[in-house]
């Protein structure tokens, strides 16, 4: 194996851990709140919302990355006001795949937490208004820590499958080194060329990792008897 | 802090109207002791308690304790549940399974420090009710499992710690929400004396929910009769349980509360306790002389005879007069109202004897009280 080639796997993970890491975090931020509205709402808008974030379960990835290529593309409303800011274009650069990743991967999000909020249901919070905690001081008191096991599957889950994506990455990112080439990527690249041996050592860390992260999963975070 | 002179009194209206229910109460609750809201299930209690908690909001409502007005939507005035200064204990106990039994109890205790601060500066004249976590702890018998965690704990044990740690947020009321109905008998026998306790020991006004006639028989001062949403009666204790004109809320439970005091010890295991209508013997109970003990008499286990009956074995036996009686739901039966030296009894007779005896209004005669249920 050349060490050229070598380096070139080393900063297809690393891009691809940096990824999976900012889409991660940006989805806890955003898909809370998300989760919180869908677990209280009695909006009538609860289906569509549920049903839209929901949607890239179903969806193949390329039309995602096809719907957001044209939204983020010079012609697209986002990609005007990108331009307007002087932000410049997203699609073919990380932040656009950063972008691309958060939509793809809400669903494994969301849905854990929401469900986890769920679980909690109304009571707690009643008791915790009863004892003189605010709707924010409940919610970060309360029931934060109760939905910690939805939050560390939503977080793991979130993650695995960012590591995972594929053909979003090439709609939105392309293929280029150090920016938008992620393993998922390096790994297809081996195979068109051939080098069976680099893809073989990609493909099984892919498999060994998303192993890990399964048994993670499932050791630490066992359907608990909780008592109320 | 001054401590008001006068009880605040506790005014709660409230109307709530939904497809299936609807709940129009308006009462007025003394600040001092222990008001039972007494109802089945259906009749509103649990709704009215949680319109009073703030967690549900009536939409034509006012809720006032004394001078601190916490619902007035005649003036658009809805003080949120976390900032009303009151304790809820729910029918299960509710408890923060991430926290300590500490953690709990100081949950509510921090946070409601807080608050009291913010509330004395705007408005000095609150008064404040506080309790230290050890003397909540100590009252309620659970200073032993502080360190625990809630899924380490009884039923009955959880339940109390759900009692303290409502305490501690320093509460001006405390409403309860059947918070025995979730125990087993065991377990509700075990929690009732710390009730009674808080009864005794603390100034603090209770607002009960119950559907159980033992239980408000025990710890009630104030008992209102819900069914339906609307309030069929509402008095002292023993004035709403002597009123024969009620529909049959307590049944075959019908009877009367009465306190008595611990008079003598007798030779032969018999303790005597005075009323003002006189004495009844009970099993010897040991407490001091002068202690004030609740008794429950059920009409059922009260027979009338015109003359003081000689050749008898039941030894209660007080001078009554008819007040009143009406027709019960048992088939045969009459419930008469007596009068004895100003306390309110009951007795359930068939109507045969009633007939017979020539039962009527101001009939001076005995009642023979054949059993009495020492409540504490």
């Amino acid at each position: 194996m050349d060490s050229a080639a070598y380096s070139q796997d080393l900063a297809a993970v690393w891009l691809t851990l940096k990824l999976a890491t900012v889409v991660t975090i940006l989805l806890l931020i955003v898909g809370t709140p998300m989760a919180w509205w869908l677990a209280h709402t009695r909006s009538a808008f609860k289906g569509i919302v549920g049903a839209v974030v929901a949607l890239p379960l179903v969806l193949p990835p390329t039309v995602i990355g096809f719907y957001l290529l044209l939204t983020m593309g010079p012609n697209g409303p986002v990609g005007q006001l990108t331009q307007w800011l002087g932000l410049g274009l997203l699609p073919f650069t990380f932040p656009g795949l950063v972008i691309a990743s958060v939509f793809y991967s809400l669903p494994f999000v969301v849905q854990p937490i929401q469900n986890a909020f769920e679980a909690i249901g109304e009571r707690p919070l009643e008791v915790a208004a009863t004892l003189r905690a605010s709707p924010w001081d409940a919610f970060w008191s309360v029931a934060v820590p109760l939905a910690r096991p939805g939050f560390l599957s939503g977080a793991i889950l979130g993650f695995a499958h960012t590591v995972g994506e594929f053909g979003i990455v090439l709609m939105i990112g392309g293929n280029i080194p150090d920016k938008t080439r992620v393993v998922s990527v390096q790994i297809y690249d081996h195979v068109e060329a051939l080098e069976y041996t680099q893809a073989h050592w990609l493909a099984a860390g892919m498999v060994l990792f998303s192993f890990l992260v399964l048994l993670a999963l499932y050791t630490f975070n066992p359907a608990r008897r909780q008592v109320l | 802090m001054s401590q008001n002179a006068t009880i605040p009194e506790i005014r709660a209206r409230f109307r709530v109207v939904r497809s299936d229910f609807s709940l129009d109460v308006d009462l007025t609750l003394p600040g001092r002791g222990v008001s039972a809201l007494f109802g089945h299930s259906g009749s509103g209690k649990t709704t009215c308690l949680r319109a009073m908690a703030g967690l549900e909001r009536a939409s034509d409502g006012y809720f006032a304790l004394g001078s601190t007005v916490w619902q007035d939507e005649a003036k658009g005035i809805f003080v949120p549940t976390h900032q009303r200064a009151l304790g809820v204990v729910f029918q299960e106990a509710s408890l923060f399974p991430h926290l300590s039994v500490r953690g709990n109890m100081e949950f509510g205790q921090t946070r409601g420090q807080i608050r009291g601060q913010m509330r004395g500066k705007n408005n000095a004249a609150a008064s404040e009710r506080r309790y230290a976590l050890p003397e909540v702890a100590d009252l309620l018998g659970i200073g032993h499992l502080l360190a625990r965690a809630p899924s380490q704990l009884s039923g009955g044990e959880r339940q109390r710690v759900a009692i303290a740690r409502a305490l501690l947020t320093s509460p001006q009321i405390l409403l309860m929400d059947e918070p025995l109905a979730a125990l087993d008998l065991k377990r509700k026998l075990e929690i009732l004396p710390y009730l009674e306790r808080l009864h005794r020991e603390l100034s603090l006004p209770i607002v009960y929910v119950s559907h159980a006639p033992d239980e408000v028989a025990r710890l009630a001062d104030h008992l209102v009769l819900l069914d339906q949403g609307r309030v069929v009666a509402s008095g002292p204790l023993n004035d709403v349980l002597s009123r024969i004109d009620l529909p049959t809320a307590f049944a075959d439970d019908a009877g009367v509360v009465i306190e008595a005091r611990i008079a003598a010890h007798e030779a032969d295991d018999l303790t005597r306790l005075e009323f003002p209508g006189g004495h009844i013997y009970v099993s010897r109970h040991d407490e001091a002389l002068g202690t004030l003990l609740r008794c429950r008499i059920h009409a059922r286990d009260v027979s009338l005879a015109l003359l003081p009956p000689v050749h008898s074995s039941i030894l209660n036996c007080v001078a009554a007069t008819v007040v009143d009686l009406a027709p019960t739901d048992t088939p045969g039966h009459v419930l008469v109202k007596l009068d004895v030296a100003g306390e309110a009894l009951l007795a359930r007779i068939t109507q045969r004897s009633a007939l017979k005896l020539d039962i009527r209004p101001g009939l001076a005669l005995r009642a023979q009280i054949k059993s009495v249920a020492l409540l504490a």
